[in-house]
């Protein structure tokens, strides 16, 4: 059954306090979930005391200066910093999005940062994405033809054709749109979830690839597709503005299309 | 997303499960449909209702018995169960993961859902016919 509670054990508990420097006076708590399977039996919220100036203004400035000065037992994912790999993905105050692109300032009250929500737990605040890795794979993205390039040129594309790719191509994978998505909380396992069928749009309308039938035969299924209910939690939390509800209706008015 | 699994097979192999059903359109667009017809059908029920609210049975009867009437109250009762089996079929599917649970339960709706529809579109019938 859906799970409306969390398992036994997963109730996160009090955690550690660091104070802040003395002196400090400046200063934002951050809430940080803190899980280790291999060694904690609950989780715990840590919180921190950051002073705010001697931080940069981003969530993530924030997480580095805790992991830098304060504790180095905690664990993140972040690259970039600058909202183009998606590894800084997490639920900050309430909505996944990304650390590096969040102002601490946006944040009411102490800063409240979970790992993305429903997906297993490495560590803190790092989720094992394995199985949505492996959706990604499953619908093929890559360019799929039969027509070899033109033997002087690449493959062509209008402007017109090429302007069907915007808003699909700019995502980055950061999975803030499927974890924040019930529908795939409660059938991840076979609901591909919004940033996967994003990526599918993004090749079903690409007007070079020739596979595009072969690609809705593959989506057409109840669970892979149809436990899309329009919730929208995809778009209204998408870090890079993008609508992956939207490409999702396409694809459905595209089997529609084939239909009749 | 369901728990760690302790199976051996790979993740890709796992994504992939039994592969596409290929279809799934037919019950999405059925149910646009439905609703879409039950905008009209619903409003005129309730209007009817509204107009009929101080008649007697003589009244409801007549009123059924008009060709029309008869017709659209008929439509409004199938369209209603048809959408409504199908819309819990979406529900468990959704919320049930258990998969004997959730084949029983919905060939359970349906079965409760069309006898409904075929016992009172008979009840229409009846009383339209005055049988």
């Amino acid at each position: 059954m859906v799970e409306l509670s969390l398992p036994k054990n997963s109730k996160p508990v009090k955690g550690k306090h660091h104070a802040a420097p003395s002196g400090a006076k400046n200063v934002k708590r951050f809430d940080v979930y803190r899980y280790d399977p291999d060694k904690d039996a609950t989780p715990r919220i840590d919180s921190y005391d950051v002073d705010l100036d001697t931080c940069g203004p981003m969530v993530l400035d924030g997480l580095l200066k805790i992991k830098d000065e304060m504790d180095q037992t905690l664990a993140l994912r972040r690259s970039c910093r600058e909202g183009i790999c998606g590894s800084c993905a997490m639920n900050i105050d309430g909505g996944n999005t990304l650390a590096c692109l969040k102002p601490i300032d946006e944040c009411n009250g102490a800063v409240k940062i979970y790992p993305l929500p429903h997906m297993p737990v490495v560590k803190d605040l790092v989720p094992d994405l394995t199985h949505v890795y492996a959706q990604y794979a499953s619908i093929e993205p890559w360019m799929k033809t039969e027509t070899l390039p033109p033997s002087s040129s690449e493959r062509l594309q209008s402007p017109e054709e090429r302007e069907k790719l915007d808003g699909l191509w700019e995502c980055i994978l950061c999975f803030c749109c499927s974890t924040s998505c019930p529908s795939y909380w409660w059938n991840g396992d076979r609901y591909l979830g919004p940033a996967i069928l994003l990526q599918a749009a993004r090749w079903i309308n690409d007007s070079r690839d020739e596979a595009t039938g072969e690609r809705l035969d593959n989506l057409e299924d109840p669970f892979r597709l149809y436990r899309c209910h329009t919730i929208m939690n995809c778009t209204q939390t998408c870090p890079k503005g993008l609508n992956p509800a939207k490409a999702i209706a396409d694809i459905k008015m595209k089997l529609v299309e084939r239909a009749g | 997303m369901s728990g760690p699994s302790h199976s051996l097979r790979s993740p890709l192999g796992r994504a992939r499960g039994l592969g596409s059903a290929k279809e799934g359109l037919h019950h999405w667009w059925m149910q646009r449909l439905t609703s879409l017809a039950l905008i009209p059908l619903a409003m005129w029920f309730v209007v009817s209702l509204i107009g009929l609210r101080q008649s007697d049975w003589e009244q409801y009867t007549l009123w059924i018995s008009n060709p029309i009437n008869a017709t659209v109250m008929i439509l409004f009762l199938g369209v209603t169960f048809h959408h409504a089996q199908s819309g819990m079929q979406v529900v468990l599917e959704d919320y049930v993961s258990s998969h004997g649970t959730r084949i029983a339960s919905i060939v359970a709706v349906k079965f409760i859902c069309y006898a409904l529809a075929a016992l009172s579109i008979v009840s229409v019938l009846i009383v339209a016919f005055g049988v």
